[in-house]
């Protein structure tokens, strides 16, 4: 098993590499530079242009700064970002608390909602409350994430206001009102809607994964013993049945990280929620490509981990999985 | 009735006839299918309307949907029920042609994987692993930010570049799939007669393996053709998709979003849309699932 995880962490470093060569030429040769926007400032001297592009080692070959972006990023320096001359790394730690949040308390939630509705809607398949359910999460799925953001800003937050006070009933956006920053009470209701948007697609999902893991489970010979040798339908369903249908999660959820980070940033991008994802797509439409690049390396790194540690806990959880 | 007859009556039912009856049995499916139809024939005669897609009016704008603009006109005063037509046109375009990329890339490489295996096999699903750990979502952003501004001429329409990197970064759904279908049909006797008879690899592959993989690939399809559309107008929303003045749902549902205190009616209709046609499709998915699948008895839901 040491050998297999050390092997599987040896196989990341091409990966690691061709995605970094890749992006790093194509960000590079795209014309104008990462000064393009200084240069169509008319407070930047063309002067002031040349000693900056001198100072960012932009006039060496691609090759020669893509070896000095890598061997930084191998030191851990993610490079500077152009916008805001600040450490890349220092950004994306000030950033990944919020999105942590964000996302720790919406898949939370996702599991707690989901794991019920698919085992109940297994548990009486074709019954009345499975029918609903099937038909609610099959709508849920076709929801994209952004339409339903923006519908609960326009629903809770323009349209409907406290027949009371006159006030929109949830924030549209921020991490907090202003003047209030760090209070929590204030952050935890800036978080409803967000945290609404985003878990409302997995719980979709994951009840419908959960429902057809279940039912496959069910058809298995040791339910049948477990039937056979007289155990209650309880102890049959949520002894056996429920702990092996669960199983799959672990590495679904690992080959899902790449979309849970895609439904992240589209929740941050529409409530202005200051996370890694609202920091990308900033840094997108200024070109500031050393945050551009840092984010997705991190991300990167992060997804590959996470498959490793998925496999090597679906070994522990299944004895019957061997690596070789 | 004699047994030539019924032999007969099933020989008529030819394989594509079948799968569609059985498709329309399924009520829902057949629903959908007659969504999407409609849905593409507004996209194919968007046209017809009597207003520009991307003509300005200003002195005609956010006007509530009234009898003359269905669904309103946004801040420079363009005809929102045309511009979703015209929409549309992108929106299912990029859906169809991308995934048409995506799963030919797909079936191509789990073909030739799960076929030939061993070293063939090693190496391409290393390179599919590779590229399931891509964050996705960023990549997405950085090739449809920097792609444009490359200098390659036929890289300068956006609707072409959100194709190639949709169908770039989900070929490898399909390809897992098409290999996993063929490690097991490779084994069956059927494959090991014509081996036995001399058939060549690639007829094997093409003639033999490969229809008996049309069902599941059919399915999948629809899964990615779904996505692809979510996909494209989430990149469109976010500003690094199909670029404006070409109108798609994902630019109308952005626009929508900076009016939304002048206008909240405007971010219903884009997104409503594209949740259709979604729901349509994976709706049709199902269908499909059922239909190929011989163990499902047509009770006619």
């Amino acid at each position: 098993m040491r050998t297999y995880a050390l092997r599987r962490v040896l196989q990341t470093i091409p990966i690691l590499l061709i995605i970094s060569i890749l992006l790093f030429f194509l960000v590079r040769a795209a014309p104008g530079g990462p000064l393009s926007a200084a240069r169509r400032n008319p407070n930047i001297s063309l002067e002031q242009i040349e000693v900056l592009e001198e100072k960012l080692g932009l006039n060496d070959p691609l090759p020669v700064q893509y070896w000095r972006w890598l061997s930084g990023m191998l030191r851990g320096d993610l490079g500077d970002s152009i916008k805001f001359h600040r450490p890349v790394l220092e950004m994306i730690g000030e950033r990944i608390p919020n999105t942590l949040l964000l996302v720790g308390v919406s898949f939370g939630i996702t599991l707690l909602v989901a794991i019920p509705l698919g085992v109940l809607s297994a548990r009486r398949p074709y019954s009345l409350f499975d029918y609903t359910t099937t038909t609610i999460t099959f709508m849920g799925q076709s929801l994209p994430v952004y339409w339903l953001g923006l519908g609960l800003i326009v629903i809770f937050y323009v349209v409907l206001k406290n027949p009371f006070t006159g006030e929109p009933f949830f924030p549209g956006g921020g991490l907090n009102s202003v003047g209030r920053e760090g209070d929590i009470p204030d952050m935890l209701w800036h978080l409803v809607l967000p945290v609404v948007a985003l878990s409302l697609g997995w719980i979709a999902w994951y009840s419908r994964f959960l429902r057809s893991s279940m039912l496959d489970v069910l058809h298995e010979d040791y339910v049948r013993t477990a039937r056979a040798k007289g155990a209650r339908e309880n102890v049959v369903y949520y002894k056996h049945a429920f702990r092996n249908a669960i199983l799959p999660l672990v590495t679904l959820i690992a080959l899902d990280l790449p979309s849970l980070f895609a439904g992240a940033l589209f929740v941050e991008t529409i409530f202005s929620w200051p996370g890694i994802g609202r920091l990308f797509w900033d840094a997108a439409r200024g070109r500031d490509y050393p945050v551009l690049l840092g984010v997705v390396m991190i991300d990167a790194v992060l997804i590959i981990t996470a498959n490793i540690l998925a496999d090597l806990a679906y070994g522990w959880l299944d004895p019957q999985v061997k690596y070789d | 009735m004699t047994e030539e007859t019924t032999l007969a009556a099933i020989q008529a039912q030819s394989m594509p006839r079948l799968i569609i009856r059985r498709l329309f049995k399924h009520r829902l499916a057949g629903l959908a299918i007659a969504s999407l139809l409609t849905l593409v024939l507004f996209a194919v005669f968007a046209s017809l309307s009597p207003y520009s897609p991307t003509d300005q009016t200003p002195s005609n704008s956010f006007q509530r949907p009234n009898s003359e603009h269905w669904f309103g006109t946004d801040e420079l005063g363009r005809d929102i029920f045309t511009r979703i037509l015209f929409g549309g046109r992108v929106s299912l375009a990029v859906g169809l042609i991308s995934t048409f990329l995506s799963i030919s890339l797909g079936v191509v490489i789990g073909a030739l994987a799960g076929y030939f295996g061993g070293w063939t096999d090693s190496i391409l699903m290393r390179v599919t692993d590779a590229f399931l750990t891509f964050p996705t979502i960023f990549v997405l952003i950085i090739l449809g930010a920097f792609l444009r501004e490359q200098p390659l001429p036929w890289l300068k329409n956006s609707v072409i570049v959100v194709i190639i990197i949709i169908a770039a970064l989900s070929w490898m759904w399909p390809a897992r799939l098409v290999r996993s279908l063929f490690l097991v049909i490779r084994e069956r006797e059927f494959v090991n007669a014509t081996r036995a008879l001399g058939g060549s690899h690639a007829r094997i592959i093409l003639s033999h393996i490969l229809p008996n993989c049309i069902g599941p690939i059919l399915v999948s399809g629809t899964l990615q053709m779904a996505s692809a559309i979510i996909t494209e107008s989430g990149l469109s929303y976010l500003g690094f998709g199909v670029q404006p003045p070409t109108p798609t749902w994902g630019s109308i549902l952005a626009t929508a979003q900076t009016h939304v205190f002048r206008a909240p009616w405007l971010a219903f209709y884009p997104g409503a849309m594209i949740f259709i046609t979604v729901m349509a499709i994976n709706y049709i998915g199902d269908g499909l699932r059922d239909a190929f699948d011989p163990y499902v008895i047509h009770t006619g839901k």
